[in-house]
């Protein structure tokens, strides 16, 4: 979504009412950040929209980014907030090889998630269950962390559900939604 | 998991803006690895140990190694050529200074070519506003791009003011010059 810089365009403020909407939005998505929203989002500070490219927003608080959102599909988390808060999405993690496709903002495979440095849910040599133990569906926004890394390194919404990648163990997995050093991570709020 | 307190606090590399755990996909790891080393040694004494690195090389197959060597040799010569372009650009660059009369002995002045330096321009105009007291403003340039407007006959104090705040604009890379309106008699 992001492969390109991108110019920012008007900040506009969001209104206290919609400002509310959005947090309930948040937390139907995004439950187990429940616990933290007031750090995120305090009901008193004032929450502003940048208006992106192709009909991108993003949300920011001062110059915090927080969610961006394609028209009205799901708000996805900017990946400062992922690696704040990272149990608090569904996660999924590639293998070494397949990172430096990943950073370059390529689709990522399905291989690079169902190889042996790969993490799928009910893996089970994630006995700690970091990547979740049931399955996920096409269509749900993932946290994509890597082999070897502590942060996560990609935000997307899965093309294929996970039971079917682990049967199949090829095509595209996830698209590239915000990656490490895209336009979006780029982009200088300041 | 349990013990993490959130939010964490996460440390990013001051050169390329990526955890530093991930420099290495950049096309600046050298300069990454110098920046982290001398602004957290103790992160960099566990990414940059042998131990990690071997543990990394473990990770890839013989021939993905290979693949991923020769992408990181194209980004980093690609990064190289950035820089070098950036900074032929900046000297051949100039930044404009000029006096502006709107009215009889009513001055603005206008500051041109500070993107080329890298300079953020709307910061730079606030940074104006508040050194000169003075009101300063971003308008588009019919030809393309931004200029700084600053109320008053200013001149002098920018051109000083410029030089003395951005160390790495060369002096003779920035010109005051004079928009009259009318020809000067003679
Ligand atoms: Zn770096």
């Amino acid at each position: 979504m992001f492969k390109k810089d991108i110019t920012p365009g008007a900040k506009t403020k969001v209104k206290s009412s919609a400002q509310r909407g959005i947090r309930t939005k948040i937390l139907d998505t995004y439950p187990l950040l429940t616990p933290y929203i007031e750090d995120i989002l305090p009901k008193k500070e004032q929450l502003d929209l940048i208006k992106l490219p192709d009909r991108v927003s993003l949300y920011t608080l001062g110059t915090t980014p927080l969610f961006f959102q394609h028209m009205d599909d799901a708000l996805m988390p900017h990946l400062a907030l992922v690696h704040r808060y990272p149990g608090c999405f569904a996660r999924l993690r590639i293998d070494r090889g397949a990172i430096r496709f990943v950073l370059s903002g390529a689709t990522l495979m399905t291989p690079g998630l169902t190889s042996a440095g790969g993490r799928l849910p009910g893996d089970p040599e994630d006995a700690e269950g970091r990547y979740g133990r049931e399955d996920l569906e096409p269509g749900t926004v993932v946290v994509i962390e890597a082999e070897g890394k502590e942060n996560a390194c990609m935000v997307g919404v899965l093309k294929a559900g996970t039971a079917e990648m682990k049967k199949v163990k090829k095509g595209q997995a996830c698209e590239a939604g915000h990656y490490l050093g895209d336009g979006l991570w780029a982009l200088n709020l300041g | 998991m349990a013990t993490e307190t959130y939010p964490r606090k996460v440390t990013y590399c001051g050169v390329c803006t990526l955890p530093p755990e991930y420099c290495e996909f950049g096309g600046t790891t050298k300069k990454c690895e110098e920046w982290l080393e001398q602004n957290h040694p103790d992160m960099h004494a566990k990414l940059y140990s042998q131990e990690t690195i071997e543990q990394n090389l473990s990770a890839l197959s013989l021939e993905a190694q290979k693949r991923a060597e020769k992408d990181s040799q194209k980004k980093a010569a690609k990064a190289v050529a950035a820089e070098a372009r950036a900074q032929e650009q900046r000297a051949s660059s100039k930044i404009l200074i000029k006096r502006i009369e709107r009215n009889k002995r009513k001055y603005v002045t206008a500051v041109q070519g500070l993107e080329a330096f890298g300079l953020d321009i709307k910061k730079v105009a606030k940074d104006f506003g508040k050194k000169f007291a003075t009101g300063s403003s971003v308008t588009k340039i019919p030809g393309g791009g931004e200029e700084i407007t600053v109320q008053g006959d200013l001149s002098d104090d920018i051109y000083d003011y410029v030089v003395e705040t951005y160390k790495d604009i060369p002096e003779d890379n920035v010109e005051c010059i004079e928009d009259k309106k009318k020809k000067a008699a003679g």
